[in-house]
């Protein structure tokens, strides 16, 4: 029945789950001692995924009947993945040991998140696609709460659960709205029965059943008005789980957001483009108010994400092969941006114990400069202000937004985001212009140096060449539309 | 020759001069010793092979030139494109002179983190630079926009008491204006499928979205300028700056904003530039009449000398918008002139303050007993600010009233109380300063300018004197390209003109 060439396109999946499941007994085996190489083993091994997945690809290829796809933004979202996933696992192996909470589950956990975000990237069928969504979802509710002995990372974890398990409901409930008024859960037979509608519009049935599926995936984006979880989440967990929280679940979500709406609700878009502009502009406006008032550098970082997704949601709305790539590029500066950003809130510590308040950054410019000089090049760059990459990630996306007539979006956008430079100007500020407080510890590991000098770079360097990420990206957008 | 890329070289040398800055190592004096030395001569060798663009310029020719080419980002249509004409060059000029100019100034007065400061300063200058080289529209928006970061860092971290409510006010104007024009670049690119900017010059836009371009344009040329009622950022960043930082601050960056309109508002959005003179008219009076008046009663001098800025700005939009050879002309030449007048007076106000800190004018009085040589540079500034026949002032200002007249009397006569005023304040600030009795005891020993401010001050003051007596040079630049830009702007009205009429 099934032959080993119809499993080729889910070989880097394939891959990835005997790892984890590897790494599961030599951890149980081994022990905690264990940590260390498991973390390596799984960095290792996402390499390899990351191979696997560049030698396996080729066009748009489906498997298992249709439930699975791969084509290039599969790939592009498949790799920005990997990068997200492998330096949250680096980031966390010196963390954890400061903090003892080294445990080898941390990374196969993470190692199983990103094999459900592999899937979410590549669901071709509402089935595929909850299978994704819940298998990462359960992962992150425990590295969320992986502090277990802190009251804090465990209502971190709770209260994600809790509310995940709502949106999850949402999103369940919104499918079986949809198959039962389309009669079909693929999303290749949805596309054709859309585009045989004709005229006429959809049953309000499907409507519903699409809303409820857009409230669930814009929970996991963490998009206004579904945002309440991030800030809590962001707090509580331990630093390099927030770390991995800010980049790889969002660019899953945003790319199963994209391969749902453009791609078998694309003729809906009429339906559905005025949902995605409305929960767009909340994002952006409450993200950059709300994170005026925040004096926790990390719930800081969840509105910025809050208002980030809010950009890019941007692109959705236009719905167009513009769009698209405006939110493939949008998204693989965002992680930069973010990575670089929390492995400098890795290195606030003071002897011993980690700081977290924005007022602890004052005057790092004087102690630190270079770490000082690094942090303002990423607030800066998610201010959107050029030479950096986050302009170019704005630009992008506001390119779609006029070419699709989307004006006020766009206007409202602009202004949102002259806004929002004001809370990472303060952050500036107060290293810049503040009277220098007691020095961090310097007991930033190399790995995380190295991770932090390569975002600095790429960054402050993505303008000489921007068309290395856009070009991948226009491919990825391109092909996404054809299929 | 015209494969040297000169432009690509003066912009970018400062920057690697701010690398070997950022590669200095030490302790703090040696890191600071080394770090001027640096800046100093990067950016005086700058500025000799900016001179090049002097002597090798075609002055018979409206083209672009010096012009660099080079795919950039492919997917875009954006080309790294370089080139500068008859309006840009003397800006270049302009900046690659203050820069050096300033981080002289800054030699005894910044003593806490130097190395940052002239990093700053070097980044600020190729920012500047290509801002003005830049002939794509993406690529001057990046410098454009790109300056905020170093001034927004001059201003807070070397600035004075309220120095984080001005950088942040200075930033955020400037940005909400920005963003703005960037969705307008972006609209203009998808309308138009480029944004090299002399394609752009020859493309005709449709009218009916001219008059949103324009706006947009105008939301963020206007602040920069600044023009009343969005010039409150500039009186707060120029008194809370270092002096420095005023300095370029309004001998540069002022000019940005009337640079935009020169360069893109008037070329390529005829229509919309004709519909709304009459409101930048009234919008530069009311900046000529009402910071004049407020100028007068100005207790702190460079606040005095930013509300003076604001005025002259005032001529200068108004130049621009008479749309004709002479008001042109005279509002590039203003500009200029401003741009090194004004540096000059705020290099001024540095030179006491450095001495007592403090900027209220009511703490000085018969400074030249004990300051002759300053006083002398300061009367000669103060002269070609008030517009002193002889002095570079005089000719900025004559020509924009002599094209404004042609196009409004009204208009004319009421800027031209602009300038009365502007006498009445300078005259009053130097007699405040520098006349009268030496009576404050702290007063009774400072010390004349030594030799570094001198050699500050003298190329300003030698080209004060010569744009004033000798203009010719600098007029014989400007004018081919003014020119063009004029019968351009005919040419498309005349255009519109006849399909309105077969239109009925």
């Amino acid at each position: 029945m099934l032959s080993m060439s119809q499993l080729t396109p889910a070989l880097p999946e394939i891959v990835l789950a005997c790892t984890c499941m590897a790494l599961l007994m030599l951890g149980v085996f081994r022990g905690d001692s264990s940590t260390r190489s498991v973390s390596w083993i799984a960095v290792l091994a996402l390499v390899v995924v990351g191979v696997v997945l560049t030698s396996v690809q080729s066009g748009r290829m489906v498997a298992f009947g249709g439930q699975f796809v791969v084509d290039d933004f599969a790939h592009f979202m498949k790799w920005l993945i990997i990068i997200g996933s492998s330096l949250a696992i680096i980031m966390s192996i010196n963390f954890n040991e400061q903090e003892s909470i080294a445990r080898f589950e941390y990374p196969v956990l993470i190692l199983f998140a990103t094999l459900g975000m592999f899937m979410m990237v590549s669901a071709n069928d509402l089935i595929s696609l909850y299978v994704g969504l819940e298998l990462q979802s359960l992962a992150l509710y425990v590295v969320a709460a992986f502090r277990r002995d802190s009251l804090k990372s465990s209502e971190a974890g709770l209260k994600y659960f809790v509310l995940g398990a709502l949106s999850s409901g949402m999103l369940l409930y919104g499918c079986s709205l949809i198959y039962g008024f389309a009669g079909t859960t693929s999303f290749d037979g949805l596309a054709t029965l859309f585009k045989g509608l004709g005229g006429t519009g959809p049953s309000v049935g499907l409507v519903v059943g699409l809303v409820f599926l857009i409230a669930g995936l814009a929970f996991k984006v963490s998009a206004v008005p579904f945002h309440m979880w991030t800030p809590d989440v962001y707090e509580g967990a331990p630093t390099p789980v927030t770390a991995f929280f800010a980049v790889a679940p969002k660019i899953a979500a945003i790319a199963l957001f994209v391969r749902v709406l453009v791609g078998p609700f694309g003729v809906l878009i009429a339906e559905w483009q005025q949902v995605i502009v409305l929960i767009s502009i909340a994002s952006m406006v409450l993200g950059a108010l709300a994170a005026i008032w925040q004096d926790n550098i990390k719930r800081l970082l969840a509105y910025s994400s809050i208002g980030h997704m809010g950009y890019a949601l941007i692109g959705l709305a236009a719905g167009t092969e513009a769009g698209v790539r405006g939110i493939l590029v949008y998204m693989a500066i965002y992680l930069a941006m973010n990575v670089g950003t929390f492995c400098c809130v890795l290195a606030m510590r003071r002897t011993g114990r980690m700081v977290e308040g924005i007022s602890d950054l004052a005057g790092l410019a004087r102690n630190q400069p270079m770490l000082a000089l690094a942090l303002a090049i990423f607030m800066f760059s998610m201010a959107g202000i050029p030479p950096l990459a986050g302009f170019f990630g704005k630009l992008y996306i506001f390119l779609a937004a006029i070419e699709s007539g989307l004006y006020t979006l766009a206007i409202i956008g602009v202004l949102a985001s002259v806004i929002g430079s004001y809370y990472y100007l303060r952050i500036i500020k107060i290293m810049y212009f503040d009277e220098p407080a007691e020095a961090f510890d310097r007991t930033m590991s190399r790995e995380v140096k190295i991770i932090l000098v390569g975002t600095t770079l790429f960054v402050t360097f993505f303008i000489v060449r921007p068309d290395i990420v856009v070009g991948g990206a226009g491919t990825a957008a391109r092909m996404l539309l054809a299929g | 020759m015209s494969d040297f890329p000169i432009l690509s070289l003066v912009t970018f040398l400062p920057l690697v001069g701010a690398l070997f800055i950022l590669l200095i190592r030490g302790d703090e004096a040696v890191v600071a010793r080394n770090a001027r030395m640096t800046a100093l001569w990067t950016s005086s060798i700058t500025f000799f092979l900016s001179l090049m663009l002097w002597t090798g310029f075609d002055r018979k020719s409206a083209a672009f030139q010096f012009v660099e080419k080079n795919p950039w980002i492919e997917s875009f249509g954006i080309n790294y494109h370089m080139g500068v004409d008859g309006i840009s060059v003397l800006f270049v000029l302009l900046s690659t002179l203050l820069t050096p100019i300033c981080i002289l100034a800054s030699w005894d007065a910044i003593k806490v983190r130097v190395r940052e400061y002239m990093i700053a300063f070097l980044v600020l200058e190729t920012l500047m630079v290509g801002m003005f080289c830049a002939l794509d529209f993406v690529l001057f928006y990046i410098f454009f926009e790109g300056v905020l970061i170093p001034m927004f860092l001059i201003i807070g971290v070397w600035g004075g008491q309220r120095r984080v409510y001005a950088a942040f006010k200075f930033f955020l104007y400037t940005l909400t204006g920005s963003v703005l024009m960037l969705l307008a670049i972006l609209a203009i690119y998808l309308q138009a499928g480029t944004t090299d900017v002399p394609t752009l010059l020859k493309y005709a836009l449709p009218g009916d979205i001219q008059y949103w371009l324009w706006l947009a344009f105008f939301a963020s040329f206007a602040v920069k300028v600044p023009m009343w009622p969005v010039h409150t950022w500039l009186p707060d960043a120029h008194v809370e700056a270092p002096t420095a930082g005023s300095v370029i601050l309004a001998g540069v960056l002022l000019k940005m904003g009337a640079y935009g309109f020169l360069r893109f508002s008037v070329p390529m959005l005829p229509v919309a530039t004709d519909f709304f003179t009459p409101m930048v008219f009234t919008l530069s009076i009311i900046a000529v009449i009402y910071t004049s008046l407020v100028a007068l009663v100005q207790l702190d001098m460079k606040k005095l000398i930013a509300y003076s800025s604001v005025a002259h700005m005032g001529f200068v939009t108004l130049g621009i918008f008479t749309l004709n050879q002479q008001g042109v002309t005279g509002a590039i030449f203003q500009m200029l002139s401003h741009g090194i007048v004004s540096a000059a007076l705020f290099l001024c106000v540095g030179v006491i303050y450095d001495r007592m800190h403090t900027r209220e004018i009511a703490r000085y009085g018969g400074l030249a007993e004990r300051m002759p040589v300053y006083a002398f540079f300061f009367m000669v500034f103060m002269l070609a600010s008030v517009g002193l026949p002889g002095t570079s002032g005089f000719v900025g200002e004559i020509l924009i009233l002599v094209g404004l007249f042609q196009v409004s009397t009204w208009a004319a006569t009421l800027a031209a109380t602009g300038v009365i005023l502007g006498a009445a304040y300078m005259l009053w600030l130097y007699r405040r300063v520098i006349f009268g009795k030496l009576t404050k005891n702290d007063l009774k020993s400072i010390m004349d300018m030594n030799r570094r401010e001198v050699a500050v001050f003298t190329p300003l003051l030698v080209l004060t004197i010569l744009m004033g007596v000798y203009p010719g040079p600098f007029l014989e630049i400007i004018e081919v390209s003014v020119t063009n830009l004029v019968d351009q702007h005919k040419t498309a009205m005349a255009a519109v003109e006849a399909l309105s009429v077969s239109g009925r």
